[in-house]
């Protein structure tokens, strides 16, 4: 085994060997190095040939037409470019955003931003187990309501929402739908034939691909409107202007397209092995797992262990890289948003791990991870004087703590 | 982040964590802080005839520092009378574990746990 073993997949992937081998030959002067908007020469039209065939892959995946795919740098300018661009443009229509409280910030921000540009935004409440039902997007749309964007899987505890079916509720009131699927592709079977999703945004490096590459999903028919956010040269149909990264989008090609011939594969395995960690840890006291455990990519597990902080767990796992929803790993003093909105109190919001597994890992990996969680969550047990507590039967809830 | 050495060497090798019995007229407990902000400390110190801390246990749920903090506290008072502990600042258990700016609130929180648990005392023994 390698240390640090790596199960931390929903932060980024490394790229499969297959991608790199494809990137590396677009880069040097006897590879395939053009500009692909280059008209007048074989350097452009060889690196275009290979930006259209990335797109047909990405296409692919998605079961929608190349001419829908609009190439961005990332999931976070998806996310902005559909959100301002669709907020902005039909505008006139109205001025009300509906998404949920649990969307990843790229979303939030864009959200923000046009609150101080005067729209309105609706931020749902997913349920208990993170889910955000199509009932509760139809309650929330006005005669205003231009736009409703939300996530198919969610990043830090790996929930999928329906999207087919709040796509239905969302045509059906004459709003444009988008979807966050950064977490999804590779994971989940997306099909825009019977998806009713008007914009999606997909990046790379969370499906085997390199980081600094995405596309945002387009629709034709019925035709979606966006007001560029990135001004310049007209490229991909004037939407997103900037030279193509030919390296780039066509490692995102390839991993796109090896998502697809391998998904059913890869997630067997993963789901295998996400199971056999959690029936590895869940024979421990007060262990909770966040989220629904049904309608959950099988590469998730975020888990509590009560009565464990959750800086102290990782500092405890060196030898893993893992995540955490604790304050103390993101230098403010909340705990993750996601776990508060789904209604976990503070202190299991603080004890929690997020394990993601992937392409690469290793039944022999999850071995090693199952007994140094189990050692570390014993250690720190001992040092806890809430685990005392709870031991000596003392209702923790009773208490009247200090804040600090 | 990166932890200093002191800090990683006294999360694993915490000194005396234990715990011990309240009823006890020369001990005192400080129990500081609130899970819902991440770390809780409980500082036990117990006092001689004398006046002066003969031993102190700890247990702490929070991040490495804060074990840490509150390890090396539990260290330093041993021997001190109760008005030397008093005289200890968070400033000096943030120094000698390096803890960075986002961490000196851990060091806040031991300074309070010793101060909670020497008026614990004073006030069992006044009683």
């Amino acid at each position: 085994m390698q240390f640090p073993i790596y199960l931390d997949y929903s932060s980024t992937s490394p790229c499969d060997p297959r991608v790199a081998a494809k990137m590396a030959e677009c880069l040097t002067l006897e590879a395939n190095f053009g500009n692909p908007a280059s008209r007048s020469h074989k350097f452009g039209w060889k690196a275009e040939e290979a930006v259209e065939n990335a797109r047909k892959q990405v296409a692919d995946l998605l079961n929608c037409d190349p001419r829908e795919i609009v190439w961005t740098s990332g999931a976070t300018e998806s996310d902005n470019l559909a959100i301002k661009g669709a907020a902005h443009f039909y505008s006139k229509k109205g001025k009300h955003i509906v998404t949920s409280k649990i969307e990843h910030k790229a979303v939030l921000d864009s959200c923000r931003q046009l609150e101080r540009e005067g729209f309105e935004v609706t931020y749902l409440d997913p349920d208990s187990k993170g889910i955000i039902s199509p009932e509760r997007v139809a309650a929330a749309i006005r005669p205003d309501t231009t736009l409703v964007s939300l996530m198919h899987v969610n990043n830090e505890i790996g929930v999928i929402n329906d999207i087919e079916a709040i796509g239905k509720v969302t045509r059906e009131h004459g709003v444009i739908f988008h979807v966050d699927a950064a977490q999804s592709t590779g994971k989940l079977p997306i099909d825009m034939e019977t998806m009713q999703v008007d914009l999606m945004s997909l990046t790379a490096h969370k499906t085997y691909g390199p980081k600094g590459i995405g596309a945002l999903f387009v629709r034709r028919k019925p035709r979606v409107r966006l007001e560029p956010q990135m001004h310049g040269g007209g490229h991909e149909r004037g939407m997103r202007s900037g030279t193509l990264a030919t390296h780039q989008i066509v490692g995102m090609g390839e991993a796109f397209h090896l998502a697809m011939l391998e998904m059913d594969a890869d997630n067997a395995r993963i789901l295998k092995l996400r199971n056999r960690l959690l029936e590895g840890l869940q024979d421990m006291e007060e262990v909770y797992v966040n989220g629904d455990l049904d309608h959950r990519v099988a590469a998730n597990l975020n888990i509590s262990f009560n009565f464990v902080e959750g800086e102290s767990l990782m500092m405890a796992l060196r030898n893993l890289a893992v995540s955490s929803g604790s304050a103390c790993t993101s230098a403010s003093l909340e705990p993750s948003y996601v776990l508060r909105a789904i209604g976990l109190n503070d202190e299991l919001a603080h004890s929690s791990l997020r394990m993601t597994i992937g392409r690469f890992t290793t039944e022999e990996e999850i071995d090693y991870a199952i007994e140094k969680v189990k050692e570390a969550v014993g250690k720190l047990r001992d040092l806890s004087p809430l685990w005392d507590m709870y031991k000596d039967g003392v209702d923790l809830s009773k208490i009247q703590w200090a804040a600090h | 982040m990166a932890y200093s050495e002191k800090v990683i060497d006294h999360y694993e090798n915490p000194r005396n964590v234990g715990k011990m019995d309240d009823s006890d007229l020369n001990v005192g407990t400080g129990m500081v802080g609130a899970p819902a902000c991440g770390d809780v400390m409980r500082l036990q110190i117990k006092v001689n005839a004398d006046g002066v801390i003969e031993d102190a246990k700890f247990k702490t749920y929070g991040c490495g520092s804060a074990i840490a903090s509150s390890s090396l506290l539990t260290e330093w008072v041993k021997g001190r009378s109760l008005d030397e502990a008093t005289a200890i600042k968070n400033s000096d258990i943030a120094e000698e574990l390096g803890l960075p700016p986002v961490k000196i609130h851990c060091s806040v929180l031991a300074e309070d746990a010793i101060k909670a648990a020497i008026a614990d005392v004073k006030a069992k023994r006044g009683a």
